[in-house]
């Protein structure tokens, strides 16, 4: 089934009869060569590719839940590749590469929209460290601008420039960064595997591995064993709960990351804002709905879901950037589970356990990156040497000293 | 969330800032046999249990104690606490 302008039209006259489930709901075959473990963006992103570029077949996806049931579907869908570190930024251009030919690459509407990211600064010295970023970014290949007062002024002149405490003084912008629908993704990945043969299957939690002299022989799952040659952990905040079932210790911890929506209102917003004085991120979907974000609760949780005081920081720092946003209502909230490793940035590695390959450690900045982790882990499965942009993500770079710390901020995940 | 602070009473979990697992009490011996990759354990490995977890929690807006917090990460509930201070001493009068 291919979707085109003509089909919506055709299926508009036809009453929307001919339209088909997006993919099968096979039966688990017996063994596989690849089983990715994890049915969120990267889990299938990595199935994806793997049967696409890397020519491989027999694959399986297995999830716990449904598709997309994990924090692909719960993020607030920001994408950009403005990161200072040499280990990082490459690795997120080459994903916004890839999401500038997402939707023809899947034949499929994933909403990605460039439409922006602006970053406040409020200060001298962050003035400083954005200029600092933007030449890193610059020096990478990718884009960034630095704004003064008056060009941000003529873009979203509803700001509270003048807030006493944290004036706005200017602001770094992506003019490539932007959002794209999150479950378009999954869906739109999962049906490019499916129809590349690969079988999602879904309601089937693994719940252990089997390993013979060091060497991965398959995993144990609520349907029932199923053999595999490679086995990739994509499962993002599960990832300490199902690593411990081989034997690991991870540098990670699981928080929890909340998100809120407010009623529909009319465009105002017109990209992806960040204030710098406070975690806080905001966007407009094309529904209409504010999209917004702060930080995570800060300590460990896998409860997907949160407590108040965050939201009350978030609601105060929404408000001292964009006071007109006062009256509108908050309809709903969520959280997700936050696999923050112990620099922030994350890890794409073979283990100590042939055969078995680890994915994880996101933060939460994880769905920016979903293409070019798949492709990545894809590569690092198929071909058994990581992808040229993700070579610094080795498991091993705490004990050697290598950690990719975009923050500074330390072995304190609630920090990053 | 409320912690029982085992001085003051019930308190606002956000008057404190969260340290992470208890583990960190455990500083490894410096200068022992295998102390490189005793601290590499120590400063980034953790267990992150679903269930029951023990935490420290700093009383940074209060009286400014270290809590040893038991708690579920599964469904936030807390389950008890006591003083980081009264915890090291008994593991020390207890272990070693
Ligand atoms: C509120 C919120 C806002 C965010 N905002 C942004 C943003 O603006 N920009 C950005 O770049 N990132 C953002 N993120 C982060 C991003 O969503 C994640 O980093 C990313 O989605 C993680 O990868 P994933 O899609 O594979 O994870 P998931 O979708 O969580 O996939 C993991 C899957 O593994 C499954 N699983 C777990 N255990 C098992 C098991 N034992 N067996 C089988 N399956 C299992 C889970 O059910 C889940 O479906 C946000 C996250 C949250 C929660």
């Amino acid at each position: 089934m291919k979707f085109s302008g003509f089909r919506v039209f055709a299926e508009a006259l036809k009453g929307n009869t001919g339209w088909r489930p997006l993919w099968r709901n096979p039966e688990p075959k017996s063994d596989y060569d690849y089983v990715v473990v994890g049915g969120g963006g990267h889990g299938l992103a990595t199935a994806y590719y793997l049967a696409k570029t890397f020519g491989q077949s027999r694959i399986a996806v297995l999830e716990k839940g449904w598709l997309g049931s994990g924090n692909i579907g719960r993020n607030t869908t920001i994408i950009r590749s403005n990161y200072l570190l040499p280990g990082n930024e490459p690795f997120y251009e080459f994903s916004m590469k890839l999401w500038e030919g997402l939707e023809q690459e899947l034949n499929f509407n994933a909403m990605v929209s460039q439409r922006g990211v602006i970053n406040l600064f409020h200060s001298d010295s962050q003035h400083d460290s954005f200029r600092r970023r933007a030449n890193a970014v610059i020096l990478a290949g990718a884009d960034a601008r630095l704004l003064s007062r008056e060009d941000l002024r003529a873009m979203v002149p509803f700001l509270n420039f003048d807030n006493a405490r944290f004036p706005i003084r200017g602001a770094l912008l992506q003019p490539r960064g932007g959002t794209a629908r999150h479950d378009g993704v999954a869906w739109g990945y999962a049906r490019g595997a499916d129809l590349r043969g690969v079988d999602l299957i879904q309601n089937c939690e693994v719940t252990g591995f089997r390993i013979v002299d060091g060497k991965i022989r398959g995993v144990e799952t609520s349907r029932g064993y199923i053999g595999a040659g490679k086995v990739g952990v994509a499962v993002a905040g599960s990832s300490g709960r199902v690593m411990a079932m081989a034997g690991m210790r991870l540098p990670m911890e699981s928080h929890v990351l909340q998100a809120y929506v407010s009623e529909g209102l009319k465009p105002i917003l017109p990209g992806v804002i960040t204030f710098g004085a406070g975690h806080f991120y905001i966007s407009q979907s094309d529904k209409g709905g504010l999209v917004f974000g702060g930080d995570i609760d800060g300590y460990n949780s896998y409860a997907q879901r949160g407590n108040l005081p965050v939201v009350e920081h978030a609601a105060e720092c929404g408000l001292a950037l964009m006071p007109m946003i006062g009256r509108a209502r908050l309809l709903r909230m969520w959280g997700g589970l936050m696999d923050m490793s112990m620099d922030g940035s994350p890890i794409i590695d073979r283990t100590n356990i042939e055969g078995l390959f680890f994915n994880g450690g996101w933060c939460i900045g994880g769905f920016k990156a979903t293409p070019a982790s798949g492709y990545s882990f894809a590569h690092l499965l198929a071909t058994g040497s990581p992808h040229e942009t993700a070579r610094a993500y080795r498991l091993d770079r705490f004990s050697r000293g290598y950690v990719i710390d975009e923050t500074g901020t330390g072995a304190h995940p609630n920090l990053h | 969330m409320l912690i029982p602070h085992p001085i003051l009473g019930s308190r606002d979990a956000r008057e404190f800032t969260y340290l992470g697992d208890v583990r960190l009490v455990d500083r490894p011996d410096p200068t022992g046999p295998d102390a490189e990759a005793a601290f590499c354990d120590y400063v980034f490995l953790r267990d992150n249990p679903a269930g029951v977890h023990r935490e420290l929690w700093f009383h940074e807006q209060g009286d400014r104690s270290c809590l040893v917090v038991t708690r579920s990460t599964i469904t936030h509930d807390i389950l008890g606490a006591e003083l980081a201070r009264d915890f090291a001493l008994a593991r020390k009068r207890g272990g070693e």
